[in-house]
């Protein structure tokens, strides 16, 4: 019997916290398989957020460090700065990223800091109960948005992958999803260029997922999976908005 | 006969492994609940499995191991 996939070694036998069919589940195992693809177990650094994500430190088998709400870049540009070899990788969630810590990635971006950054966007603050986030999409109802969100007292969605593309020390910027098994690969490979781009000293490699948010949507997961591509693909579209390797080759 | 199997104690019952199934066949839910009250998958109908991996590229969970008779 050959091994087509097995659970990776790098993740310890804790049980995931997140709900069934989370987008974050799938986003931490790629982590893992990655870490495990490339060897890095011993010099990856893991920064993860406040929000479902922050019970992750327990996940793996390598360093963590939890940021203050937001402040993940700002932690990971110190981290990074101090120990140059090693392979640091920031997670944040969308109402942690482009709510509470909007400064700090945006600064991150213009310092044009070598690390990698994973931005898990659902549209919605899950943690906390399902309340409407800056990435909400207009007319989508939350529990602080019933009758939708409104593009007059809210504003309109911001889309990240495009918005840190047009800072000048982003080197890398993609947007995936996980609606399918070909796209979950296609992240997994974003993700994958990100961690190169960092190891051979690139600037900032952002990689936004979009990603399901079964429970706070109020949806089976499946169907989750299937508004991702009804809803939300319109406002954040898939495909890469800045890659200076191929740029630097035209 | 290929492999699959599914960490009964993990799953949650999001069933993404059961619709990405390309057979769709291999896998089914479980008529009794796993500790935290989920009617977890197990393995039916190993037969047809070829063996694809798409049902552990999907899982949230890193619950499933597929593994390809050679």
């Amino acid at each position: 019997m050959s091994i087509v996939y097995e659970r990776p070694h790098v993740l310890t036998d804790e049980q995931f916290t997140f709900c069934g069919g989370c987008g974050h589940g799938i986003v931490n195992r790629l982590i893992a398989e990655i870490i495990e693809e490339e060897h890095l177990e011993e010099k990856a650094i893991l920064i993860w957020p406040i929000g479902c994500s922050v019970y992750s430190d327990k996940y793996y088998k390598v360093d963590s460090i939890c940021a203050l709400h937001g402040r993940a870049p700002a932690l990971g540009t110190g981290v990074k700065r101090a120990l140059p070899d090693n392979m640091v990788l920031v997670y944040q969630g969308d109402g942690d990223m482009v709510s509470e810590g909007m400064a700090e990635i945006v600064h991150a971006a213009i310092r044009g800091e070598k690390f990698s950054v994973i931005f898990v966007n659902n549209a919605i603050y899950g943690m906390t109960g399902g309340q409407m986030a800056p990435t909400t999409l207009i007319g989508q109802k939350t529990t602080t948005s019933p009758y939708g969100r409104s593009e007059v007292n809210a504003g309109d969605p911001l889309p990240m992958a495009e918005f840190i593309a047009n800072i000048a020390g982003c080197y890398y910027s993609e947007r995936v999803t996980l609606t399918s098994p070909a796209n979950v690969r296609k992240t997994k490979a974003a993700i994958t260029k990100a961690i190169h781009n960092q190891m051979e000293g690139k600037g900032l490699s952002f990689v936004e997922v979009v990603s399901p948010c079964p429970t706070g949507w109020n949806m089976k997961p499946i169907k989750a999976m299937q508004w991702i591509t009804d809803n939300m693909l319109d406002m954040y579209p898939l495909g890469v908005f800045k890659d200076l390797d191929k740029e630097e080759n035209k | 006969m290929n492999r699959v199997t599914v960490d009964f104690e993990r799953c949650k019952e999001c069933e993404y492994c059961l619709n990405f199934c390309p057979k769709k066949t291999i896998l089914k839910k479980s008529e009794s609940v796993n500790k935290k009250g989920y009617y977890g998958v197990i393995a039916a109908n190993l037969e047809d499995c070829i063996a694809c991996g798409i049902c552990a590229t999907m899982c949230p969970e890193g619950a499933i191991k597929v593994e390809k008779n050679i």
